[in-house]
Order: C-alpha cells, then structure tokens, then sequence
C-alpha cells in the first residue's frame, strides 16, 4: 500500500523516535479501527464498500480479512439501515462503527440517529443506549462537488443526545475514534478528508505537504485515548484566538503564521461535549476572537461558539468577535476555491479583528 | 410566485389525452352503508402450510391468501391448526380479555383528565397476545404503539404500566415518555418510539447481532400499515433479506393509519405480504382475528427463523375497532358500519366461540372473566393513582430532565439543570 510505505519512510527517517511509525490520517483511523477489533469482540463495522474492497477512502482496508466477514462487513446502499441496523445491534449489545460514504450521505439516516439513537438512553431511562460511532469523511477541498464536500457538524451539535467529534491530525483520529468507539454515547465522527494525506494548509495553488513532515503523524500502534471534550492549543500566542477543528486548524495556523501575529490556535477536536474551559481562559487572556469552519455561515457551529464566548468573556473583548466561514450556498464543483474559507478570507478577518 | 413556475405555465398538447392523478378514496366515508363483498374471505383450513425449511418462494401464493384455523363454527381446522391445549387456550383468551379490559379503563381515566393520552388495539388483540405466545419469552420485541398486548402476556406489571400512563411519580421512565411508549428491557421488550417504522431497522439490527454472536434469541417487530410507506420497512426488509436476519417482520394491516384508509399504503393494488415477494423473504397473510392463526403463522416464521431460514414478512389482515388514539374521532372519516359488520369477526368471541365448541368454557364463565378482568385493571389503577395522575406534571425532581441525555452530564446541561431548579424556586415555591 503505498500510504504504508510513505509511513515506512517516515518512520526510518525519524532517528529521535525509532519506536513511533508516521501514519496518514487513513492509516491512523485503519489502526484505530484495527486495534478495537483486536480488543473489543463487540465492536463490528459496516458501511457501504468497507468491507473486501476496505472503504472509497481506504480506511478499513484490510481488516475484513484479519477480523472476518461478520466483524467487517458491506451493507445495502441504505444510510437508513445502515443506521437504524446500529442502533438495533447497540441494543443487543454490540458497540457498531457504522461508516457513511461522505457526510453528504447521511440525511436519509437521520431520523435513526436525532430520534433513535440520540434518544434511547434518555427514554429508556438507561435500559437501552447506542455506543454507535458514525464515522463519516466531511469537508470539501477535493472537487467533490456539493454532494461530497458538506460540512454538516451543526445538524448534529443542535441535537440533544449526540457527540460531535472532528480530528485534525492523525494522532488525534486515532485517539478520539478509540475514545468515541469506548464512548457509551452516540457519536459522529466526522473526518477532514481534505487532510487525510497532508495537512492542507489552505494555499490550494502550493503543493501539500505529506504527513511524515507534521509531528501529528507520529501515531503508536497500540492502543492509547484522546479524551472527548479536550482541546488542543496548537499554537501559544496573545494577540487573539483561534478556534477552530478539522482541516481549519491548518489553515488558520498557517495563515497567522504568514501574517506574523502572535496568535493562540485552538483546535476544538470536539464540538460536543465543548471544552468551554480552555475557550474561556484563552480569550479572557488575548481580548480577541476569531472562529474559522468550512460549514456555511447561518445557524453555523461558528455562531454558538461567538455567543457562548460573549455570554462569558463579554467585558475581556476589545474587538467583535469575528467569524470566517463557508459562504451560504451549495459547495460549487468548479468555484469551490472561491468558496473555500483560505488565507484571503481569514486575512481580512485578521485585519478587521486588530484594526484598533 | 406561481405565475413564474415555468413547468405549470407552458401549453397543453391537445391532440394528448390529459393525464389524471389518482387520489385514493376510501369504499366508504360517514353515512354510508358497508359493503364487505370485495374481501375475499377464504374458508378456514384451506391454506397449505409449507414446511418450515421450505424456500420463501414457496410462501408465494399465501401472501395473497389468508391463513385462517378458526372456522365459521368456532372449529379449529387444517394444516395451520396449531393443536394447542385447553390451558394455553384459556390463557390466551384470558390475555386478550385483559388487554381488552385494561383498554377500557385506561382510555376512560384519559377522559377523566387522568393523563394526556391513550391508545387502544380493540379488536387487534390477537395480533400481539397469540404471537406473544408464540414466541420465546426472551426472544427481543421491537413493538409500534399497539402491541401492549405482548407486554400483558410477558407478565410485564400493570401498575408500571399505569404509572407510565399517569406520568407518575411512580412511572419509571421518569415521565419522559407519551403515554404508552412503555419500555423493558427485563421483558425484552425495546422502548416505543412516536416516529413510525423506526423499529424495523433496529428490529433488524438487533437480529443481525444475535446471529453475529451466535445466540439462539431472535427478533420481531410490529408496524402498521400505514407505515410500510416508511423508507425505514424498506431499509429493514432489504437489510433481514440480504443477510438472512432471524426476524419476525409483523405489519397489523387495520385497515386505518389515523383517518388514511390502506390505500395510501398501496393496498388498492396488492396485499401488504405480497411485499415479501420482491424481496425474496416468506410472507405469511394472516386472519388477524383469528389468534390460532396468529399464533400458528408467528411460530411457523419463529421457527424458520430460530433455525437459520431468515426472516418472515406476516401482514395481520384486521380492523382498527376504535379511534387512532383518544386524540382523534373515527366517526368523522369513516362509517361506523365499518367495525360492526367487519367479516372475520372479533378476535376474543372467536376463541371464546372456540372454546365453547371445544365444551370446556361457556358464556357464564366468560361473563366471570370480563369481571374478573375488569376488577384487576381497576384495583392496578386505583393503587397507581396512589402515585399521582399527570395533572400537573411535577412528579418528579427537575434534574431528572437532563439526566441521560448522555451517561455523564456535560457542563452545558449541568448548567441547565441548575437554572430549572432556580425557575422551580419561583415558579413553584411550594412544590
């Protein structure tokens, strides 16, 4: 697999850390996955083409053929089944990884997730949960077109019951996805695709770099957790805050860094439960604070975010709080870097943020 | 504006014929006399009975027939009669009378201002008790709002099933739940969902799992037929055809999905079993009054089931006696001739006709029973309403409402919970 050998190479090159591989994003969600089968006999995947042939993005490969036909299997083309069956097998007792092909898939498995699984402990009073983790590719940036490009987290962050868990490097996929598939709770695991090979920086028209270069592709092969509801200051700084998740992450770090301000990156890595600690402590500290996703603007994740942090840092603001996001329209196929919330769009927003 | 509408706007071809839409129309609306004669009711004992290894496709022509035991003289005959014996047979009517009696009283105590909301499944009782019997009492149940009937017969308690009624501080779902949407786990039956068909799936799923893990447990679950309109009955049928889940896939066609008549289900062109066909799974069209046929189908699809022949579409051919729910007049949609004159009869006479032929039960034992019955249910009731009636609804400490929302309560719920209890401070300073 040439991901394998990628990481292969990396690992040789890093005298310091002969112990630790370098994975892609792919790899480190394969291990995951891989590493749960291998501990926990209740955990089962299924999803549409993840099983012989290992998924359109490769993430199950080969694990149908270590763990067998009924621990990784295919499934009809029916996000609905696909769900309701999870909810069905978390009922028995299994803890099932059911994967949808893109985010944009997911709708016509709605209803199984906000009234079903989001809601079986709550109206069972605990007699019955879905330890269900979604895992879907999310996110554009690959000329997907709008029906593989959506950022959709707000649909499931306004919904009472589920967690909302999006990764920004491969070391936190594999933490965060060991630690939703651990979750008693329904998760959805959203993964940036964008930057499942490298982690794209938002300069569209410069060449990417690979993983093996950025330290979050240091991933151990054994099991280990990155808890839920703990961000990660990515990048220290004073002059204002960052927050954001996914792909954004890069993008945002990248772009302070061209502007050469000093500013504190905060990679949310979990939108609910919300680490609302560190947000806080963040922007008492700096006064300032911008909010970067992909999704659309209107009703976004980016809304709930600027009206916690002026609920509770209101007299510490010496700016607006500023949002950067996708526009409220459709992903466009061809205009999609005119789309796309990159340098220029945050730039401005960094302007406007440290004006006075 | 709808002048813009290009499609709507643009010119007719004359020389076409127009197309026409067809609306579905009920045979019969208020005031109308009922005429049952497009119902083919076939005589009793006349449906083969495949054997239990038998390729679904040899259920092909029962999907358009109607299994039936019970004769027009209380007789249990043919290859479907499932020989029971006196005592399951008392045991049944002695469910069903419960249900009905249970029915009753609860729907009263919602006129009464009791609770918000009740159910009834009069006339539908066989479709849950026989296949209740039928089944392992450990084999997973994903029922509709109907089925209270397989929670009887599993000896689920009635008061819980009164305090969940009454929202009560009692109700051990917490009041969370409309009424009726029981759940328990400990007589496995899966917590009741108000979204229709979501069951189907799960039901499903859950039978998926059980063969993944090699158990001997199976699945069934109930819809309406209103609901096999749901993508969810679609999903569920392809999902238990392509592997060959141990499930029991029961549709109560009733003949009403609240003021829809079947036909906006389809049932203008085809019965609800025929769908089995075009999934390759058995399918079983069953006297849904008749409870030895209920049975007899139930355990023939169990069976098959529990022995790796896959799963078994049965469509429960009855009639919804009453309303929807206490939400809704049936007078205002549909004739009232409709219950009375239905041609396969009601479910608890015609066991109770039965066992009459059989000479071990007569009208004055019945009469006992419906007392006996009528006088449990109103002892339950009046011990649960020790526990409170909805009325106000504060049966239970505010917390509770943002407990199991997830297994832990995160910061934002916690800081919910604690604004509730400061509102309750002023709202309700006494209570």
């Amino acid at each position: 697999m040439a991901e394998q050998m990628i990481s292969d190479e990396a690992a040789s090159k890093s005298g310091d850390q002969p112990d630790t591989p370098r994975m892609n994003m792919i790899e480190a969600i394969n291990s995951a996955l891989d590493v749960m089968l291998s501990r926990d006999p209740n955990v089962i995947l299924m999803g549409e083409d993840i099983g012989y042939f290992g998924g359109v993005f490769r993430c199950t490969a080969g694990l149908q053929e270590k763990h067998g036909l009924t621990r990784v299997f295919d499934t009809p083309i029916s996000e609905c089944g696909i769900i309701g069956a999870a909810v069905g097998m978390g009922a028995y007792g299994l803890r099932p990884v059911p994967e949808i092909q893109f985010a944009d898939y997911i709708y016509p498995g709605i209803d199984q997730l906000i009234s079903e699984a989001a809601r079986l402990r709550y109206r069972s009073v605990g007699e019955f949960i879905s330890p269900l983790t979604v895992r879907s590719p999310f996110g554009g940036g690959i000329f997907g077109g709008q029906t593989h490009s959506q950022s959709p987290e707000s649909l499931f962050t306004h919904v009472a019951g589920l967690k909302t868990v999006i990764p920004s490097t491969p070391y936190d996929a594999k933490g965060l996805l060991i630690a939703s598939i651990e979750d008693n709770d329904p998760v959805i695991f959203f993964e940036p695709k964008r930057i499942y090979n490298g982690p794209f920086d938002g300069f569209y028209d410069k060449p990417v770099q690979p993983w093996s270069k950025h330290d979050g592709s240091e991933v151990p092969e054994d099991y280990y957790r990155v808890e839920l509801g703990k961000a990660n200051i990515v990048r220290a700084g004073t002059e204002f805050t960052v927050l954001a998740y996914g792909t954004m992450v890069h993008v945002a770090k990248a772009v302070v860094e061209a502007h050469g301000v000093d500013a504190e990156v905060i990679d949310l890595r979990t939108l609910v439960p919300l680490d609302i600690e560190t947000i806080e402590a963040s922007v008492k500290k700096t006064g300032r604070c911008l909010i970067v996703h992909e999704a659309t603007r209107t009703s976004g994740f980016g809304a709930e975010l600027a009206a916690l942090v002026q609920e509770r840092c209101f007299y510490h603001l010496e700016a607006p709080v500023e949002r950067v996001t996708g526009f409220d329209t459709p992903y466009p196929h061809s205009l999609e870097w005119a789309y796309f919330p990159g340098p220029v769009r945050i730039g401005d927003a960094i302007a406007k943020l440290l004006k006075d | 504006m709808a002048d813009d509408n290009k499609s709507a706007s643009h010119e007719v071809r004359s020389n076409l014929p127009p197309l026409e839409l067809h609306v579905p129309q009920p045979k019969f609306r208020p005031g109308d006399p009922v005429d049952y004669s497009h119902i083919h009711v076939p005589k009793a004992g006349k449906q083969a009975r495949p054997d239990i290894a038998a390729d679904a496709k040899e259920t092909n022509e029962l999907v358009y027939d109607l299994v039936r035991v019970l004769d027009d003289d209380g007789k249990a005959v043919g290859p479907w009669n499932p020989k029971l014996s006196t005592d399951i047979l008392i045991n049944m009517l002695e469910k069903m009378v419960l249900v009905r009696a249970f029915d009753e009283r609860l729907f009263r105590a919602q006129r009464q201002g009791k609770t918000s909301f009740y159910m009834k499944c009069r006339g539908e009782e066989a479709t849950s008790v026989a296949a209740a019997f039928a089944l392992a009492s450990d084999d997973m149940v994903f029922p509709s709002y109907r089925q209270q009937g397989v929670l009887i017969t599993r000896g689920y308690p009635l008061i819980e099933m009164v305090n969940q009624i009454f929202s009560n501080k009692g109700d051990k779902l917490k009041g969370r739940q409309l009424p009726i949407m029981y759940c328990s786990r400990e007589h496995s039956f899966f917590t009741i969902s108000g979204n229709l068909a979501t069951q189907y799936p799960q039901a499903v799923g859950w039978a998926m799992a059980s063969a993944i893990k090699g158990d001997t447990r199976i699945a069934a679950t109930w819809c309406g037929e209103g609901s096999t309109a749901e993508g969810d009955f679609h999903s569920a049928c392809t999902f238990a055809a392509v592997y060959n889940a141990p499930v029991i896939l029961n549709v109560v066609n009733n003949q009403w999905a609240i003021s829809s008549f079947s036909g906006f289900a389809g049932a203008e062109r085809t019965t609800f079993a025929a769908r089995a066909v075009g999934y390759g799974i058995a399918g079983l069209r069953v006297d849904g009054n008749d409870p030895l046929a209920v049975y007899a189908a139930t355990s023939w699809a169990a069976e098959r089931a529990r022995t790796n022949k896959g799963p078994t579409l049965i469509e429960h051919f009855t009639y919804r006696t009453e309303g929807h729910s206490t939400s809704d007049d049936p007078s205002a949609y549909r004739s009232t001739d409709e219950s009375k004159d239905w041609p396969l009869g009601d479910p608890v006479n015609r066991l109770k006709q039965h066992l009459i032929s059989l000479g071990v039960w007569d009208d004055e034992r019945h009469a006992a029973l419906d007392k006996k019955m009528a006088e449990t249910v109103k002892d339950v009731a009046k011990a649960a309403e020790k526990n409170g009636v909805l009325g106000h609804g504060l049966h239970q400490p505010f917390a509770t409402m943002f407990e199991d929302v997830f297994e832990e309560l995160p910061w934002h719920l916690r800081e919910q919970s604690e604004q509730a209890d400061r509102e309750r401070a002023i709202k309700w300073p006494n209570r």
